[in-house]
């Protein structure tokens, strides 16, 4: 018998393009914060772009972080206040471009916090540019003619050069995508989040998200892009697992 | 007398004794004594050090710390402080108050080491992006480096802004005896973050801007109003008013008396604060002086930083066409007879005014 699932007190409304991953990403987080009745001992530190959103979708403590330096922001929140449950949530043009040096810093200490970050392959608050997660080929705003590999690099995956190069507590990548998908992300991030409260250090998600406003694509036409073309790049599933 | 105290230990001291209680900074010299003192000093007392991969994570932990109402502290020199301006401005848009000391360094880029006041436009014009002021305190001798960093913080908490704390080498690494205060009480502001989301948030594309401008005005207008600090010296009856901050205003407060005992009719305004410029200190002089014939800026810099304020407010002021001349020595601490054949040259007419 399917029973209706509780809106979380913590998620207030989704600000968000139809068919983008966040909404059902802050959903989750806002559940898997509540189940582990962190919902009112919980700092993010939060980035700029589409994570800003953020702001008006959960109702929980946060700081607005300068460009790419939230893991930097949630570092200090971490040290202030011990007890607290931190978090940072950004994108990857936050968190891998700009943000590279204080993303992989943090890890590289191994500070005790979750790096969330969303993968939707481009910069979409600032309309669509190449960030470094663009898949070969691809049409972005600043790579119209497809992102040409030979004079931009590869597509970064930061997740993997953190749980094969440092000693994090764990580290993950799920999708917004499939309900399966969906409902093994949520996984991930309990488990992030269960590793900082046993004081284990460094978790990080990536979460892969469609991106139908800057790809011009619409919301199914996006998802199964992102199945059939970026999924197998970007391969899902725990890099790291708690304890390993 | 207290003990004799290297500049940046005394001043680090002075922090721990005013109750930081997270540190975060990359080593630069000539700062860089102020951090590892720290790195033991605040693990003995109970408190956070934190070793930051670059200037830039080093603010923003410092943003971080300051959100959750704790008070916090980093240091640097020259460039360092350069890569904080992101951080600086940011936290005085959320009013996250925190104390910044600079140890200025001379010149442009990677500059040199010898101590200098190149740093003074950028300090107290706000240095980053946007449309703010930071309290800028200049201490000139080690007591009173230890003084002012020791009510830094409270300043900072008072208004929520940034107030920097400006030295520079020679302060830095010089040694003089000094007391220390007690050690404060550590309290977390009321109004910092403590995850129970107490404070609502608005709708961020609902801002208010014009508002949040006037308000901020408002603040700088009560912080000119009240935060004025500076020293005078033999400014009543003087013909040539110097005005030095910092080194050279150490360096003047002796040359000052000196020169008086020789019958120069000369003075001294040694601002303490470099931002709020001591406006007050003009005002009063142009009533209680009418035999002023020129201000004179003594600066370690290239052409002169501070002599635009001087001029700025010996205009506000009153003092008309007053010339206004600097003496800039660049670098390092300017000697008292190089100070005096300029002066005479300033008296003699064959060293022209700035404005």
């Amino acid at each position: 018998m399917a029973t209706e699932r509780k809106i979380p007190d913590l998620f207030n409304y989704a600000m968000f393009c139809g068919g983008c991953g966040h909404g059902v990403l802050v959903r989750l987080i806002c559940e898997c914060l509540e189940e582990l009745g962190q919902q009112k001992n919980t700092i993010a530190a939060i980035g700029v772009g589409c994570s800003c959103h953020l702001k008006s979708a959960i109702n929980c403590d946060l700081v607005q972080s300068p460009h790419g330096r939230a893991a930097a922001v949630a570092t200090g929140i971490r040290r202030a206040e011990p007890d607290k449950f931190v978090f940072t949530y950004q994108g990857d043009g936050d968190a891998y471009n700009i943000g590279l040096s204080e993303t992989l810093n943090a890890a590289y200490r191994n500070e005790n916090l979750c790096i969330f970050v969303v993968n939707n392959s481009n910069f979409g608050m600032t309309g669509g540019q190449m960030s470094w997660t663009t898949m070969p080929g691809q049409k972005t705003a600043t790579s119209p003619r497809g992102r040409d590999t030979s004079k931009t690099g590869e597509p970064i995956k930061i997740p993997e050069m953190i749980a094969y190069s440092f000693k994090p507590a764990y580290v993950a990548r799920g999708a917004v995508i499939t309900p399966a998908e969906i409902n093994k992300l949520k996984g991930y991030i309990k488990n992030a989040m269960e590793a900082q409260l046993n004081h284990e250090g460094f978790s990080m998600v990536e979460i892969m998200s469609t991106c139908p406003t800057n790809w011009g694509m619409n919301p199914m036409i996006a998802e199964k892009h992102m199945i059939e073309e970026v999924i197998p790049y970007y391969a899902l599933g725990e890099l790291k697992k708690r304890g390993e | 007398m207290g003990d004799m105290t290297k500049g940046n230990i005394a001043i680090a001291e002075a922090a721990v004794r005013a109750g930081v209680e997270v540190f975060a900074g990359y080593p630069i010299t000539p700062s860089t004594e102020v951090m590892e003192y720290l790195s033991t000093r605040m693990d003995d007392v109970g408190r956070t050090f934190i070793q930051a991969e670059s200037e830039l994570a080093a603010i923003n932990m410092i943003m971080g710390v300051s959100a959750c109402g704790r008070r916090a502290l980093t240091v640097s020199s020259g460039p360092g402080i350069s890569l904080k301006q992101e951080g600086i401005s940011y936290m005085n848009q959320w009013e996250f108050p925190a104390v910044i000391l600079n140890v200025v360094r001379w010149g442009n880029g990677l500059g040199s080491l010898h101590g200098s006041q190149t740093d003074y436009l950028r300090e107290t014009r706000g240095g980053g992006n946007g449309d703010y002021r930071n309290i800028v305190l200049c201490p000139s001798t080690i007591q009173e480096s230890v003084d002012l960093m020791y009510q830094a913080f409270d300043l900072a908490e008072e208004y929520r802004n940034i107030v920097v704390v400006m030295t520079d080498s020679g302060i830095g690494q010089m040694m003089e005896p000094c007391e220390m205060p007690e050690f404060k009480e550590i309290k977390k502001c009321d109004w910092g973050l403590d995850g129970t989301y107490k404070k609502k948030r608005g709708d961020f594309l609902d801002r208010n801007i014009i508002q949040e401008s006037n308000d901020y005005v408002a603040k700088l207008q009560k912080m000119r109003e009240n935060e004025q600090r500076w020293e005078e010296i033999e400014t009543k009856d003087a013909e040539y008013v110097f005005v030095a901050f910092g080194t050279c205003g150490r360096v003047m407060s002796g040359l000052v008396q000196e020169l008086r005992k020789k019958g120069e009719k000369i003075g001294l305004i040694r601002p303490i604060t470099a931002w709020p410029f001591p406006e007050k200190a003009f005002t009063q002089l142009k009533k209680e002086n009418k035999n002023i014939k020129g201000f004179i800026t003594v600066e370690t810099n290239g052409e002169g930083q501070m002599v635009e304020d001087v001029a700025i407010y010996a205009k506000k002021c009153g003092f008309g066409n007053l010339p206004i001349y600097c003496l800039p020595y660049v670098c390092g601490v300017p000697k008292d007879k190089q100070i005096m054949n300029d002066f005479n040259e300033i008296k003699l007419g064959n060293k022209k005014e700035v404005f």
